[in-house]
């Protein structure tokens, strides 16, 4: 995954073109950029493409409809409960993470970071199934759960917790690089000027990553409130009360509501969309604040 | 303030970075911790600091142990190597920070902020870049804003690590010289971390010679350049002419020559290294078979300005062996030397050590 | 002075550290442990019957083989769209460098369902597909698209930034060396790409082995024929066969683990070659 630090790309192309010793043939360079093109629109721009022309093929009276039903309302309404819990949990994870790890030496860091890593790999199925186990009628609380009259899975609860799970790495992949590579010198002039630890803190280490962080913070919702399989194993598939939008994708589509199923999956689209223009302008923003040249 | 540090030891895993190190560093005084990368200065320095604690010993800040005061009560000033200038804040709040960060009781209201902060960019001679922030600088400038940063707090002690590393050679010069005049002015009791001789000569008043985390000598520029007190000081301050042989009596035996020795105090028959340097030479061309001094062949001679530099091969040891003699001009010219020359080299001034003492 | 002295300059290490940790182990690690400590219930033969029946083979198969095609195909096309992004001007560029993270960003849900629109046999793609004999929807081919799909941004991401880096110095000494660009290309530019390939291939493939929302719509999920893991883990789970989905599950989690260590190798090996790129 790129990271906030990565520079804006396109403008940079000029040091290759006009290098002799770097450049191809035109025809080799229009061929290869011909494929490239070509295997993007094929996989990537089409689909994007066929979400909206699907959800406005009833037209807009039936899109608007599809959106403002009531079951899509209350999916909306846990999807932004489940992003709203998970988000910030991952930063306060995150920016507590970055800290130990990028500011301090400790044995066996190398596993931690390993180990935060860990729900990238980890197949979302697989997420949801341990929560069931942990929490379910058969799971280690289930009996006690069951007896305490608590329900996390099949309930809201355990989307929550599932959506955490699938996200918890987002923000603190972003900021501990980051914070590795800014180094200790600033929180240590701070200190020797006789800032405390908080202040520090916030005035020296929190404005230096702030990009970053903000990154960290768009990926990781545009993930919570997308997640699929995972929330999927957990949600009781109840319409109205344990739907978020993506289940409510899959439960109109299932019923051959196609306009409808695209519809709700036009607003997850362009959230996809709007994650990237911010995305974008970040990258942008905070490539310019990096090169020296250039601040504010 | 007055800074003391006694039996100082750290390591780091397997490295021992300072082993048993005490100091004294004078009040007002300018010091220098000179030696190459790895001896443990900036270690020193950062535990003086408080930015690094010591497995053993004390540090003394005005006769009072601060072996465990946090690094924000100890009331230093701390320059950098690469400046620590916080990025996303203007000169001005870089400059004013220290006072910002105070407790509400102690902190100085915004007007004297302003004012100190103003008066302190005036000193460093940078009062017009107030409102830019650190990555429009160039490196002196850094420096100087870093400076200014660390004198706003009042510090009783400045410590600088490296402060003139990242500058380039001509910028390094002219700051080494407005650092040595701002020292001048304030008479704050400073020490620096360097590995360039030459910077720690020209500007320090005290030198501290370190070495693989132990302290080989310490004095005046004059005092260590003059007597050095062990072959790596000899080696590492200045260039140097190195012979090694056996003692004689009163000289030392190379090959089938032998050299007279001043200092030293190695027992007769030992081996031995003795140095000298390239203007303790002499050339005698008389080529007389007399056993005084060294047989070597002229290779170059540059002769620039007022002092001329002869390099010479040494026949008497049995690798090929590189000397090198500085000399006045004009004597040059009264020696008329060519290029392939068999001379006798003589030293008026050959310290003699132990063999083996050298790293 | 006997006891050594232990401290830390910059403040809130325990902190930070014990909130790191509890939060893991409170939210990952101990539900992970979950699946291994219920699997371990499961007597060995049983275990062993239960993620070897056929139909759970033939999920293998495809997970894993359509996977690795995925992120073969990943590399192949995905080397000149990174190629073209850092050293081609085209009209457009930013807009596809941007949209290069859509699945990131998109869920799978509707990644899934828009892949059945594009690929299904009256879709834009499939309504010319389907006469030429090739049927994508609701066959292993369209598991196939959808884990392209999901594992493009890993190699262009990987292989950009380091394309980016790539001092062009290298390439003006081949070039004064006398090779021909081909030459440069084959003997000095893509060995140097080598590790961050590798690396994209195994992120592609790691990520592609798990997937699921953006396959279920497109797959058919034809038992033996177009049915990945995640799916029998589910079918599993919703016909209250715990012990059956949990061993399966533990199966991929042992895989996924192997996967990150590979990764973590991989990258390392890339971390180690950038720094000689730029010696």
């Amino acid at each position: 995954m790129s990271t906030a630090s990565s520079t804006a790309p396109w403008n940079r192309s000029a040091r290759f073109t006009s290098n002799p010793a770097a450049r191809e043939p035109g025809a080799i360079r229009w061929l290869v950029i011909g494929v490239a093109l070509t295997f993007f629109a094929v996989f990537l721009l089409l689909p994007l493409l066929a979400v909206f022309a699907e959800a406005l093929r009833k037209g807009w009276a039936a899109y608007l409809a599809a959106i403002s039903a009531p079951d899509a309302l209350s999916a909306m309404r846990l999807t932004l409960l489940a992003a709203a819990v998970a988000v910030p949990l991952n930063l306060v994870f995150g920016i507590a993470a970055a800290w130990a790890i990028a500011k301090h030496d400790f044995r066996g860091k190398n596993v931690l970071i390993t180990l935060i890593d860990l729900p990238f790999s980890v197949s979302p199925v697989i997420a949801g199934l341990c929560y069931v186990l942990v929490f379910g009628a058969q799971g280690w609380f289930g009996p006690w759960l069951a007896a305490h009259g608590i329900k996390i899975v099949f309930a809201v609860p355990g989307i929550i917790l599932a959506t955490i799970f699938v996200t918890v790495p987002f923000i603190a992949r972003e900021l501990i690089p980051l914070m590795q590579a800014q180094g200790r010198d600033e929180e240590e002039a701070a200190l020797v000027l006789g800032a405390s630890g908080w202040q520090t803190f916030a005035r020296v280490t929190l404005p230096n990553v702030k990009w970053g962080l903000l990154y960290g913070v768009i990926l990781c919702n545009a993930r919570a409130m997308g997640e699929f399989g995972a929330v999927s194993v957990v949600s009781g598939h109840i319409r109205g009360q344990t739907n978020t939008m993506p289940l409510q994708v899959e439960i109109l589509y299932n019923e051959y509501s196609f306009a409808a199923a695209f519809a709700v999956a036009s607003l997850l689209a362009l959230l996809a969309l709007v994650t990237l223009v911010v995305k974008t302008i970040i990258e942008w923003r905070a490539g310019a604040e990096l090169r020296p040249d250039e601040a504010p | 303030m007055s800074i003391a540090v006694r039996n100082i030891g750290k390591s780091f895993g397997s490295f021992v970075a300072l082993d048993n190190v005490s100091l004294e560093f004078p009040t007002g005084k300018l010091v220098a911790l000179l030696g190459p990368s790895g001896c443990g200065k900036t270690t020193l320095l950062r535990i003086i600091a408080g930015l690094e604690y010591a497995d053993r010993g004390e540090v003394i800040l005005d006769g009072e142990d601060a072996s465990d005061r946090h690094v924000r009560e100890r009331q230093v000033g701390f320059v950098f190597q690469h400046y620590a200038l916080f990025r996303h804040m203007s000169i001005f709040e870089n400059v004013a920070f220290g006072l910002r960060v105070k407790p509400r009781s102690q902190r100085p209201p915004e007007r004297e902020i302003r004012r100190r902060v103003m008066e302190l960019l005036e000193l460093v001679q940078l009062g017009w870049v107030a409102d830019r922030y650190p990555a429009q600088l160039s490196g002196g400038q850094r420096q100087r804003i870093a400076l200014a940063r660390a004198l706003a707090v009042g510090p009783r002690v400045l410590l600088l690590d490296e402060p003139f590393g990242a500058l380039d050679a001509k910028v390094r010069k002219e700051l080494r010289r407005w650092l040595r005049n701002l020292h001048d002015e304030l008479h704050i009791t400073s020490i620096f971390v360097t590995h360039d001789q030459d910077e720690a000569i020209e500007l320090a008043d005290q030198l501290v010679v370190m070495h693989k985390g132990k302290v080989e000598q310490t004095g005046t520029p004059r005092e260590v350049y003059a007597a050095p007190a062990t072959p790596f000081v000899y080696g590492f301050l200045g260039a140097v002419n190195e012979f090694r042989g056996s003692i004689d009596g009163d000289y030392l035996r190379v090959g089938t020559s032998a050299l007279p020795i001043v200092g030293g105090d190695v027992a007769r028959g030992q081996s031995a290294v003795a140095f000298a340097r390239p203007h303790e030479l002499e050339i005698i061309t008389d080529g007389g078979s007399g056993q005084a001094g060294i047989g070597a062949t002229i290779k170059r001679i540059v002769d620039i300005g007022s002092i001329a530099r002869v390099e010479l091969s040494g026949a008497a040891c049995e690798e090929p062996h590189l000397y090198e003699v500085e000399l006045p001009s004009q004597r040059l010219a009264e020696l008329n030397l060519a290029a392939g020359q068999p001379v006798r080299l003589v030293s008026s001034r050959l310290r003699a050590f132990a063999q083996g003492e050298r790293s | 002075m006997a006891t050594p002295r232990r401290h830390r300059v910059l403040p809130g290490f325990g902190l930070s550290l014990g909130l790191t940790i509890s939060y893991l182990s409170l939210i990952v690690l101990i539900p992970l442990a979950a699946v291994f400590a219920k699997s371990a219930e499961l007597d060995p033969a049983q275990f062993w019957h239960v993620v070897t029946t056929p139909r759970v083979v033939a999920s293998y198969r495809l997970s894993f083989g359509a996977a690795l095609l995925a992120a073969f195909i990943n590399v192949v096309f995905g080397l000149p769209l990174a190629w073209a992004l850092v050293r081609y001007d085209f009209p457009g560029k930013r807009i596809v460098d941007a949209l290069v993270d859509l699945p990131f960003a998109l869920p799978t849900a509707v990644a899934g369902i828009a892949l059945t629109a594009v690929y299904a046999g009256n879709g834009w793609l499939g309504q010319y597909l389907e006469p030429l004999g090739i049927t994508v929807a609701y066959t292993p081919l369209g598991v196939l698209v959808a884990l392209i799909f999901i594992g493009v941004p890993f190699v262009v991401r990987t292989v950009q930034p380091v394309l980016e880096d790539l001092d062009i110095e290298f390439e003006e000494a081949a070039a004064s060396l006398g090779a021909t660009r081909t030459q440069t290309i084959r003997r000095v530019v893509l060995p140097m790409l080598t590790p961050a390939l590798l690396t994209g291939f195994a992120l592609a493939f790691a990520r592609a082995v798990g997937e699921y929302g953006s396959v279920i719509f497109i797959a058919g999920n034809l038992p033996m024929v177009s049915e990945i893991t995640p799916l029998i883990i589910i079918t599993k789970l919703e016909q209250y066969d715990y012990a059956g989905a949990t061993a399966v599950a533990a199966v991929m989690l042992v895989v996924s683990f192997v996967l990150l260590l590979v990764i973590n190798v991989l990258q390392a090996w890339m971390m180690r070659s950038n720094d000689k790129a730029h010696a």
